[in-house]
């Protein structure tokens, strides 16, 4: 089906079932409940999900397939994200152009990039690729003010031409597509659930699918066959006659072309641009999100992506008064106990539980979640599953 | 909530009773807003979302944000001393919560970058339904914010932002501005500079590489070559830059007896620890002392650069040494809680709360357009500034603006400013349109 | 004239704390073939503990002063640290101000302690697994010391100034003959500068000239067939970790009085370091000590305002315009090897 043999397609139906359905699965906790902080089915973490998968899965087709890794992907995100706001601002706020021209621009600047950095291999063209990152971030927080905004970023606003748009009385201008605002959504209540679904995440969701579908395609190319080959052995490439630099390039503006469709896919969902995001901890982000998920795999880098931005959104939002809360139940001293453990790793501590839960996975699960995920799997072949497994609940395409 | 069935086993059941008993539970599809504006609160209570730095550079000062927050919440609900409310001059305020409801509050982390305070922000609005956000420890996430919240239809309370960008070029119906900005610093500076060191000066600035250092160092300039002062040189230092000495070691070199240091954060910290290295405040230039001056000063910088904020004059919102009414209630209110009196990035995020609470309760609704309305153009007083005005035209709060000299014998680790002179609102008061950018009309949301 | 000749000078002390970083990371990596990206975390946990060592000296008892008052108009309690109370004020006073210096004694076995106990515990078991692997746990480890150290002492930045002795700067240009203040340049830079010297002098003597240094250079080269002669080569180079670790740390020590520490220096200067080493080549000690000078002493001379005026930004970006003209140049740095992290 669609060119995929059976399992590819088994794994893309899956992946386009359950991000049609996370509004659900991502909700499982009803409202009130002491849990609802764990809900992560709202508009903005779902975009950020989807959004951060297509950055992710670009990325592992270039460190997954070839080996070479990139430490400055953020930028073409940057780039994607300036050129899509810009054309909010010029032309139209329908997200349909934005989007279009982000993927064309980060193509265009990673083609640059890459046609410099591929000539170094290994850290060499590690270093290579975050100097150019790091110049992209430094110059737009700086002297490039008049263009990107510098520190303030750049949103939409009433003043801008738009010259496609008819002309917007009083309030700010939202981001649609052909009318339809990619804000608005419609909230399902059923009992003591509700379940948004959010037109914005529909429309990055679609998107991703289709990403992922052509990096499926993409792994079981020809083509992604090659990049392999530079992995394991350029040199025997080299000796067989052929040339690995074409195939790496074209990999790296692929993937650079990804990154610009998640530049450009962010400001659609959130009509703003900063340029910290080019930061090096930016493009360090990815990194982690594609070794943290499984590097290589097609499924890992989304779940990667899924599991940060998820400990980012939630645990940063547990405060001392919700601990208090949960552990209401417990006598004075044990509760003051229990909370001064958990404390520590919660709100202004995520980072900490987000440093330990890199060690423990690498530590422990050398290939990442899947490799988890396959363990898991594995035991569930061997007898019946039992009641105590993990949930799904951190990624939208488990 | 005794039994917590976490597992995805547990949860898929529940799932599916409720699923099943959906169907005679009152089922139904809700769209946004048939209240008439985002977040109406429903039931007893209300949700407001605290935003504020809590990991990165800032973490410290916005440990300090919450903690004011922390400490509004309860004088709403009518616990503790009521603090301010006591010597807010208006009386709307009942200490029984916001127009009834009681004060319940979401905290997230800005981490100050904009990407993720407006991540923060917005699942403060579409998840926990909060109907204004406040906090936030630089103008980059304050003009961010206060973006998203002119879009999303709920009021914004800038937190600590010191650019004129955010009630100037980038000013939103939606966004109000307590704390003062460059322009103010740079004009209550100038005539306490001109008493202390004369006319007749030479100014080197060091000026930090994006937007709050080009109209901190403007507002600076222009005010002080207006009293006569002559500018030698402006150097644009890397935000990211550390160590300051290859900036610093070229100033007496060029003439100049005062260098000012249009920086923030740990910029200001490094570049006056650098400064004072070089024994600058120790030299002799064209026959007069050399002398250092920081614009924007915060008790949290001072304590980091230590001994070397000692004699050097810069502007700050607001100090806990004030002796008015005000200020003496909120000191001893936030001193008896934490056991150490409040910063000025404290005293902007309470004073806040409560003036956003109090135009709720004036406007008898919490739609952003009716507070909106009940806070442009609010006089009031008691609150540790003087008598404060809400301008309308660009949201913009003028008030005294307090000229700060570090103490040269602290008796404490938080004695570290002396105030110098409370330069009067009329001196600090400028015309709404000079900066630009257009407030829009008000967003109630949906 | 004097503008270069400062600049020159600005060069060197902004090298020294690179090269001294960059030497430790070249260390690591060189001889056990890790990409440590905690090493950042090592230097700002140096810092840390000059930190630590001047809270511990003055460490004080309450006293109430009931001429003075507090905040909230209570009596106020000045602290008195017990050092006044065992030697005088005067003795106790000087004790408290030479606490960086003293911090030197301090870190060193804390330092080699950490390292050996990060090598044995964890990097270790990394030997063998891809880089991207070491990047990402060492990465993880960095977090984890950053918000430790974050938890217990804040994020604000903590002043630890340098002994008053110290205080002030050195006219140099009247040395050379220049107006007085034209070459100025603070004494502890210039003792920042001459430490950093001594550390990477001692740090090539032993491995150049000591029994057990000729034989981790050898392990370096190839170190199976140290191995195979019989020589345990793992606790050799376990201690160099420790040496590595103890080098970043008092890089972090000497650094306090330069700058205010505070806990996320390490990761400021993470990146800059990694540049530099690759810069330098990867695995080579010189290497590392050369690119460390050389990009300090560029990156000085972009932040002259004559250079500026032309180039406005240039000093936003000159380290990575360096860095790229030097790899596109010289494909493996200033002194790579062959080979080395090229795959």
């Amino acid at each position: 089906m669609f060119g995929l043999e059976a399992k590819d397609f088994r794994l893309l139906l899956l992946v386009a079932l359950l991000t049609m359905a996370a509004p659900f699965i991502l909700n499982p906790f009803p409202v009130d409940s002491g849990m609802a902080q764990f809900n992560a089915g709202y508009p903005d973490l779902m975009q950020r999900f989807v959004i951060f998968g297509i950055f992710a899965i670009g990325f592992n087709i270039l460190f997954g397939l070839t080996g070479y890794l990139s430490f400055g992907h953020a930028a073409f995100l940057g780039v994607g994200s300036y050129a899509a706001m810009w054309m909010m601002k010029l032309l139209t706020m329908n997200v349909i152009p934005g989007i279009l021209v982000s993927v064309v621009v980060a193509g265009i600047f990673s083609l640059a990039v890459g046609w410099i950095s591929l000539r170094r291999s290994g850290i060499y063209f590690s270093i290579l690729t975050l100097a150019f990152a790091q110049m992209s971030y430094s110059l737009a927080y700086s002297v490039l003010t008049p263009i990107t905004g510098g520190e303030t970023g750049l949103q939409p606003k009433v003043t801008d031409p738009r010259i496609l748009d008819a002309a917007l009385t009083g309030n700010a201008p939202k981001a649609n597509l052909f009318g339809l605002e990619m804000g608005s959504s419609t909230d399902l209540v059923m009992g003591g659930w509700v379940f948004t679904f959010n037109v914005g995440y529909y429309v990055a969701a679609v998107v991703m699918i289709f990403a992922f579908y052509m990096s499926i395609r993409i792994f079981r190319s020809p083509f992604g066959m090659m990049l392999r080959a530079v992995k394991s052995n350029q040199q025997r490439l080299n000796y067989t006659g052929l040339n690995a630099k074409p195939y790496t390039l074209a990999a790296f503006v692929i993937s650079g072309m990804y990154a610009g469709l998640a530049g450009g896919l962010m400001v659609a969902m959130d009509t703003q641009v900063g340029a910290e995001r080019m930061f090096w901890t930016a493009s360090g982000e990815v990194v982690l999100m594609s070794i943290l998920g499984g590097v290589g795999t097609l499924i890992g880098p989304v779940l990667g992506a899924g599991a940060i931005k998820y400990m980012e959104n939630i645990l940063s939002k547990i405060n001392k008064d919700i601990l208090y809360e949960w552990f209401a139940f417990l006598p004075d001293g044990l509760q003051d106990f229990v909370i001064t453990l958990v404390y520590p790793f919660i709100g202004k501590g995520w980072h900490l539980t987000l440093g330990l839960i890199f060690m423990a996975v690498v530590i422990f699960l050398p290939g990442g979640l899947v490799e988890g995920g396959q363990r898991i799997a594995a035991m569930f072949k061997r007898k019946k599953p039992s009641d105590n497994t993990p949930d799904g609940k951190t990624t939208p395409a488990e | 909530m005794s039994k917590m069935n976490l597992t995805r086993r547990g949860v898929i059941q529940t799932g599916a009773v409720a699923g099943a008993a959906g169907l005679t539970l009152p089922t139904y599809l809700r769209a946004d807003g048939h209240s008439g504006f985002t977040n109406a609160p429903e039931g007893s209570s209300v949700t407001l979302g605290f935003n504020v730095p809590q990991t990165g550079p800032y973490a410290d000062e916005g440990a300090d944000e919450l903690r004011a927050y922390e400490l509004a919440v309860e004088h709403l609900n009518g616990g503790g001393d009521g603090g301010l409310m006591n010597t807010f001059s208006s009386k709307a305020l009942q200490g029984n919560g916001i127009l009834g409801k009681k004060v319940e509050y979401v905290t997230g982390d800005t981490q100050t970058k904009s990407d993720a305070a407006r991540a923060s922000a917005r699942s403060m609005i579409e998840k926990d339904g909060a109907v204004m956000i406040t906090g936030g420890s630089s103008s980059g996430v304050a003009v961010a914010v206060q973006a998203l919240c002119q879009e999303a239809g709920v009021i914004f309370m800038a937190g600590l932002t010191h650019s004129n960008d955010t009630t100037g070029k980038d000013k939103k119906a939606n966004g109000f501005r307590h704390f003062f900005n460059s322009y103010m610093s740079g004009a209550a500076l100038a005539p306490i500079l001109a008493n202390n060191y004369g006319t007749d000066r030479k100014a080197y600035h060091l000026t930090a590489d994006y937007n709050w250092g080009y109209t901190t160092e403007e507002a600076v300039r222009t005010s002080t070559e207006a009293m006569g002062w002559e500018t030698v040189a402006a150097v644009k230092t890397p935000l990211t830059q550390t160590d300051f000495s290859s900036y610093i070691a070229p100033v007496l070199q060029s003439g100049a007896d005062v260098l000012v240091l249009n920086h923030y954060g740990g910029n200001m910290v490094n570049s006056l620890t650098n400064a004072v290295q070089f024994g600058l405040r120790d030299k002799q230039v064209n026959g007069k002392n050399f002398e250092i001056v920081v614009p924007l000063y915060s008790r949290l910088m001072a304590k980091g650069a230590g001994a070397n904020v000692k004699g050097i004059f810069g502007s700050t919102n607001w100090h806990w040494s004030l002796q008015d009414e005000g200020s003496k209630a909120f000191v001893q209110s936030f001193g008896t809680k934490y056991g150490f009196p409040p910063s000025q990035a404290a005293h902007t995020c309470y004073v806040q709360a409560l003036l956003y609470a109090d135009a709720v309760e004036r406007a008898g609704s919490f739609n952003p357009c009716a507070v909106g309305e009940a806070l442009e153009d609010f006089e009031f007083d008691g609150m540790g500034n003087g008598p404060t005005l809400y301008r309308g035209e660009d949201h913009q709060c003028f008030k005294d603006v307090l000229v700060v000299k570090g103490k040269e014998n602290p008796t404490s680790e938080f004695d570290l400013l002396e105030i110098v002179e409370v330069t009067p609102t009329s001196q600090v008061t400028y015309d709404a349109s000079i900066f630009g950018g257009e407030l829009g009309a008000c967003n109630p949301g949906a | 004239m004097e503008a270069i000749i400062l600049q020159v000078l600005n060069g060197l002390d902004k090298g020294s704390a690179y090269a001294l970083i960059a030497l430790g990371l070249t260390l690591i990596f060189g001889t056990l073939g890790v990409v440590n990206f905690a090493h950042g975390a090592l230097f700002m946990i140096g810092a840390f503990c000059a930190v630590t060592l001047s809270r511990i000296i003055s460490l004080s008892h309450e006293v109430v002063d009931e001429t003075q008052t507090d905040f909230l108009g209570n009596p106020l309690k000045v602290e008195v640290p017990y050092v006044y109370d065992w030697f005088g004020q005067a003795a106790g006073d000087t004790i408290i101000d030479w606490a960086v210096p003293l911090s030197i004694i301090f870190a060193i076995p804390v330092m080699v302690a950490i390292g050996v106990l990060m090598e044995r515990g964890l990097i270790k078991h990394f030997y063998k697994r891809p880089h991207a692997d070491q990047i990402l746990v060492t990465f993880g480890l960095a977090i984890v010391l950053q918000e430790i150290i974050k938890y217990y002492y804040g994020a604000n930045p903590i002043p630890t100034p340098a002994p008053s002795a110290f205080v002030g700067s050195f006219d140099f240009g009247i040395m050379l003959g220049f107006e007085p203040n034209q070459i100025i340049y603070p004494y502890w830079r210039i003792i920042y500068f001459g430490f950093a010297a001594i550390i990477i002098g001692a740090v090539f003597a032993f491995l150049q000239f000591t029994t057990f240094g000729m034989v981790v250079r050898a392990g370096m080269a190839d170190r199976e067939t140290v191995q195979l002669l019989g020589i345990n080569i793992d606790r050799r180079f376990t201690l160099m970790f420790g040496i590595a670790a103890a080098v970043a740390g008092l890089a972090g020590v000497m650094y306090t009085p330069i700058n205010s520490p505070n806990y996320h220096m390490g990761m400021d200067f993470l990146v800059l370091s990694f540049v530099v080493v690759v810069v330098g080549g990867m695995g080579s000690l010189p290497g590392a000590v050369a690119a460390g000078f050389l990009l300090g002493i560029l990156e000085s001379f972009a932040s002259m305002r004559e250079v500026l005026n032309v180039l406005p930004g240039l000093n936003q970006i000159i380290i990575y315009l360096v860095a790229i003209i030097i790899l596109l140049t010289r494909p493996r740095g200033l002194m790579g090897r062959k080979g080395v992290m090229e795959d």
